[in-house]
């Protein structure tokens, strides 16, 4: 097959191509392996790439389907953002202090993947520990958009938006924990999905703010999302706050409400918010196009969005700060010597951590210590509460909200670096969603003038991951773009 | 609100981070910048709020606690820099009397 056909070809018609023998699994790993060898010297957006391993994979995915076995991804490569173990292989999460680090177990998600017949294509680039909004943060180089190659493709986990919007994998997973995965989607032209807060299983996702960290894919299309959410969702032993209840068929349930009418709630708050004027033309078309589509649509009120950020910036940190003590040069990772072993710890610590990891670190400790707990942390937490209540009470009279994913289309690398806090200030829509633990979609909506990616957000109540996804498809459907980046057109 | 040179060097050394002076003077001004930011919160009345630690709506599960075999022990040795037969070696942590 020749790679015209990539920049089109979705999970679905892959599989069907599959099922009837047009294409072999071989074949498609080799394709995503060619454009992966071609593209990706441009955009760096994996990691870690494993020919061997992934032709492998593909020759025992072809023997299964000969043999008459199923899975739902059977022969499918995707791409893994480097955060997510997969047994035998690296996991560096782009930072020094785990550049050596082999994962010793799969990750649930991997070993549900696995179990579908997904083929793993490699490893792709972060910000270090998913902290950051451009993928500038990572230790090893940062990912460029293949839309302009001067601008970031949004983080942290550009890699993985950027080798599903290059096709240099037909699916990729994400994580997302103040929008990760719904920023850097929306800023390369590809739908991801942030699932409501325990429906995927974070075992083997490296901890960074446990009680925001959630898995998701990123894919071409909402059909193909919905796919790997199904494939991925699920209640495990292994993690405790996972969710024990029964996955739904998302793909059915976008096809049973493929004319379902909503009621769609635009929050005030989200426009008091400076918007950049394109970004603003196109959320003002998308509500025209749910009007069009018969939707109701109606003004709600988040009053307390205004507080996510400063609530963010310290949760997120106290939490990293926790769970990245467990980085102190003793039974993995980076270790430098030292005299003692408290100075073992801070040497390997010093070097092994890049500077905004250790910003976030030092800035979660300060909320976390004695005498600053009661007003940074405790109060963020009750912060939190007013912001989630928000959302309870909107749900009281919508079904669905639609937000902008980011207030500016995709900015240039360089141009927030200095400034940590402009960094922080870019993740305002997509932060309150983590912070309540909801179901959030980016959608690509459109293009800027210069032929840059739009992307629009859907949010739904808790466990309504299937409302989200069926309105994103009827948006998909009626919108009916191309979203194929200029790099890949001459191909 | 802000942070001191002196704060930053005691947070440094609470979260076991080396910290060379230059970069304490760094910290110390992004760090107050983004302490000033936060300041915002002040004005929110959470009297009487109870606080949100994570999402979740269910209490924590309860299994028995088995014990299960890990399969791949040598792997996850494999990743300790320092090893004395199946043991972590680590830096003495006790002094000699």
């Amino acid at each position: 097959m020749n790679s015209l056909n990539l920049n089109r070809l979705t999970i679905k018609r892959a599989l069907e191509l599959l099922d009837e023998g047009k294409i072999s699994s071989v074949e498609l790993t080799q394709a995503c392996l060619e454009r992966i060898k071609k593209i990706d010297p441009e955009v760096t957006a994996y990691l870690y790439v494993n020919e061997e391993w992934a032709l492998e994979q593909a020759r025992l995915a072809d023997e299964k389907r000969k043999a008459g076995k199923h899975g739902k991804l059977l022969g499918i490569p995707l791409a893994i953002k480097d955060n997510i173990l997969i047994k035998g292989h690296p996991t560096t999460c782009a930072s020094k202090i785990l550049q050596n680090y082999i994962a010793p177990y799969d990750a649930t998600v991997i070993l549900k993947l696995k179990k579908e017949g997904a083929v793993f294509l490699g490893k792709t680039n972060l910000d270090e520990f998913a902290m950051g909004s451009s993928t500038e943060n990572s230790a090893f180089f940062p990912t460029k958009n293949p839309w302009d190659l001067e601008r970031v493709p949004g983080g942290s986990s550009g890699g993985s938006a950027v080798a599903v919007a290059c096709r240099m994998g037909l699916g990729a997973l994400g994580s997302d924990t103040g929008g990760s995965i719904r920023q850097p989607a929306c800023f390369c032209g590809v739908v991801g999905m942030k699932p409501t807060y325990s429906l995927v299983s974070r075992f083997g996702l490296v901890a960074f703010a446990s009680s925001l960290d959630q898995i998701g894919p990123f894919a071409l299309n909402i059909e193909d999302a919905a796919l790997l959410l199904e494939a991925i969702s699920g209640h495990d032993p292994y993690d405790s706050t996972s969710a024990p209840r029964e996955v739904p068929s998302f793909t059915q349930i976008l096809q049973a409400n493929a004319n379902s009418p909503f009621r769609v709630g635009i929050p005030k708050e989200y426009f008091e918010h400076e918007l950049h004027p394109e970004v603003g033309k196109n959320i003002e078309e998308m509500i025209s196009l749910l009007k069009r589509l018969g939707h109701e649509v109606k003004e709600v009120s988040l009053p307390h969005t205004k507080y996510a950020i400063s609530v963010y910036y310290i949760i997120a940190p106290a939490e990293a700060a926790s769970n990245l003590a467990r980085y102190d040069g003793v039974k993995y990772g980076l270790r430098v010597e030292g005299k003692s072993l408290i100075e073992m710890y801070k040497k390997s610590r010093a070097e092994g951590f890049g500077r905004e990891v250790k910003r976030r670190i030092m800035l979660g400790t300060y909320a976390l210590s004695a005498g600053y707990y009661d007003a940074f942390y405790l109060k963020a937490s009750k912060v939190r509460t007013l912001i989630k209540q928000d959302f309870l009470k909107a749900f009281e009279e919508v079904d669905l909200i639609l937000t902008p994913v980011s207030p500016t289309p995709p900015f240039k690398l360089g141009e927030k670096t200095s400034d940590p806090l402009q960094m922080y200030l870019s993740d305002i829509f997509t932060i309150p969603v983590n912070l309540a633990g909801l179901p959030g979609l980016s959608l690509p909506s459109g293009f800027t003038k210069e032929g840059l990616p739009l992307g629009v957000q859907i949010i739904g109540p808790h466990f309504r991951d299937d409302l989200v996804l069926s309105l994103g498809y009827q948006m998909e459907r009626e919108l009916n773009l191309e979203v194929i980046p200029p790099i890949l057109k001459a191909l | 609100m802000g942070i001191s040179i002196d704060e930053v060097k005691k947070i440094a050394h609470l979260a076991r981070l080396e910290l060379p002076e230059e970069v304490a003077q760094t910290y110390t001004e992004e760090l107050s910048k983004i302490l000033d930011y936060f300041a915002s919160l002040k004005e929110v009345d959470t009297d009487n709020v109870q606080p949100t630690f994570h999402p979740l709506t269910w209490d924590t599960p309860m299994r028995e606690d088995e014990v299960k075999p890990f399969e791949d022990i040598e792997a996850v040795l494999a990743n300790a820099s320092e090893l004395w037969e199946n043991m972590i070696v680590v830096p003495k942590v006790v002094k000699a009397p």
